[in-house]
């Protein structure tokens, strides 16, 4: 039986669905613009697929936020998004699209298992369609991680940079949203913490190897989902400009 | 009027992929059940992958047939759970989209990790002597490989 959906649940929803959101986003700014045709080729389909994944969790949100799947991506400002920002950091160099888009895979690849085993029915299914389509993301990223990381003392140098930058970011995907703590004791979401020590385990791994080292720390204070961060509204404008233009009663 | 079940089947084996014209919703395992109810048909359908764009154009090309039998409503789900995966395939299938250059993973019972490492078997030559060149080509769910033995490149439905 599918039990009632809990109220922090809308809150998590959005996250996740507002992460695969700019980050498609993100990777479909390299369409035209990647280094080789096989890259441009595989960030149209990153892409794609984050978009596809994104429209599975707004669905999902949609009755708990009386709120069409259109109105919340392109009828909602920066400060209603509750993306990590990670995913609204502009596109930067190759070795910064390619290191953040592995953080975010290896984050999907302990996550969406985990999901799939969610009390909440429509969520664990709906996970569990995802994480087979993802396996396909974190096998790319990381073979390109370890061609860069290994690569020429340029690749590998443009690597720790970006590995600097993005670490403290990337933590942030592990910060539980208000009230996540009842929602994980109902078994609707996994534990963050453990969450997150899985996926320093899967990515400490793949950089080791690839001669990366990841910085100690934290999340730096004043990264939260509630804090759209300096990046998401030019995003914003460019993503919804042709939608508001048009008027809320068009559909995408 | 009430519609026959079994004229739903046949009339959804019309209704082709079309991004894979040469194959139907049916041979690709994405209709999951077909329920009549008096002068109501309900088509159950699983998506492939989930950012298809083919998506919405199959939904809606499956009510329009459907709706062309006579009955009073027809109502198309979604279904998530099992997710879609490419053991559905039917078999006519893979015959059709081999002989237009596209390959399809053999069934792997939900060893995902197992499939992904199988070499692909050439379309053109059946050898499998082939490498994946990139694991993302012209739709979501093709990879491209190029085949040693006859030296052509070819596409594989990725297995899910």
């Amino acid at each position: 039986m599918t039990r009632a959906p809990h109220p922090a649940l809308a809150a998590q929803l959005l996250a996740l669905a507002d992460d695969e959101l700019i980050l498609g986003h993100r990777d479909s700014e390299w369409c035209g613009h990647a280094p080789i045709l096989e890259e441009d080729i595989a960030f149209a389909n990153l892409a794609q697929d984050e978009l596809g994944h994104a429209a599975l969790w707004y669905e999902l949100a949609e009755p708990l936020l009386g709120r069409t799947t259109d109105a919340l991506i392109f009828w909602r400002g920066a400060t209603d998004y509750r993306c990590a920002q990670l995913v609204t950091l502009p596109k930067g160099d190759w070795a910064h699209a390619m290191l953040r888009q592995f953080l975010f895979d290896a984050a999907e690849a302990v996550r969406l298992p985990r999901l799939a085993a969610s009390a909440y029915a429509p969520l664990a299914e709906r996970a569990a369609k995802v994480r087979t389509e993802e396996l396909y993301h974190l096998r790319h990223t990381q073979a390109w991680v370890r061609r860069l990381g290994l690569g020429t003392a340029e690749s590998h140098r443009r690597m720790q940079i970006a590995l600097n930058t993005l670490w403290p970011y990337a933590l942030q995907l592990f910060v539980p949203l208000p009230d996540e703590a009842a929602l994980t004791a109902e078994g609707i979401v996994p534990d963050a913490a453990e969450v997150r020590a899985a996926w320093e385990a899967l990515a400490g791994e793949a950089l080791r190897g690839a001669g990366l080292a990841a910085p100690a720390g934290t999340a730096p204070a004043g990264l939260d989902r509630q804090t759209p961060g300096p990046h998401l509204p030019a995003l914003l404008d460019e993503m919804q400009s042709v939608a508001r233009l048009e008027g809320p009663e068009v559909g995408w | 009027m009430s519609v026959d079940p079994a004229a739903v089947w046949e009339a959804l084996n019309e209704v082709m992929d079309p991004e894979l014209p040469v194959v139907s919703v049916v041979e690709l395992g994405m209709v999951r059940g077909v329920t009549v109810d008096g002068d109501r048909v309900t088509v159950a359908l699983t998506p492939t992958f989930a950012g298809c764009p083919a998506q919405a154009v199959m939904q809606a090309a499956v009510a329009e047939r459907v709706r062309a039998l006579g009955p009073a409503a027809v109502t198309v789900t979604l279904q998530l759970d099992p997710p879609w995966t490419t053991d559905w395939i039917a078999d006519t299938a893979r015959e059709k989209l081999r002989r237009v250059g596209l390959a399809t993973p053999r069934p792997h019972g939900g060893l995902i990790q197992l499939a992904l490492d199988e070499p692909a078997v050439c379309p053109y030559c059946g050898s499998t002597q082939t490498d994946l060149r990139s694991a993302f080509g012209p739709t979501l769910c093709r990879a491209i490989y190029y085949c040693r033995a006859c030296r052509q490149g070819f596409e594989l439905f990725k297995p899910l």
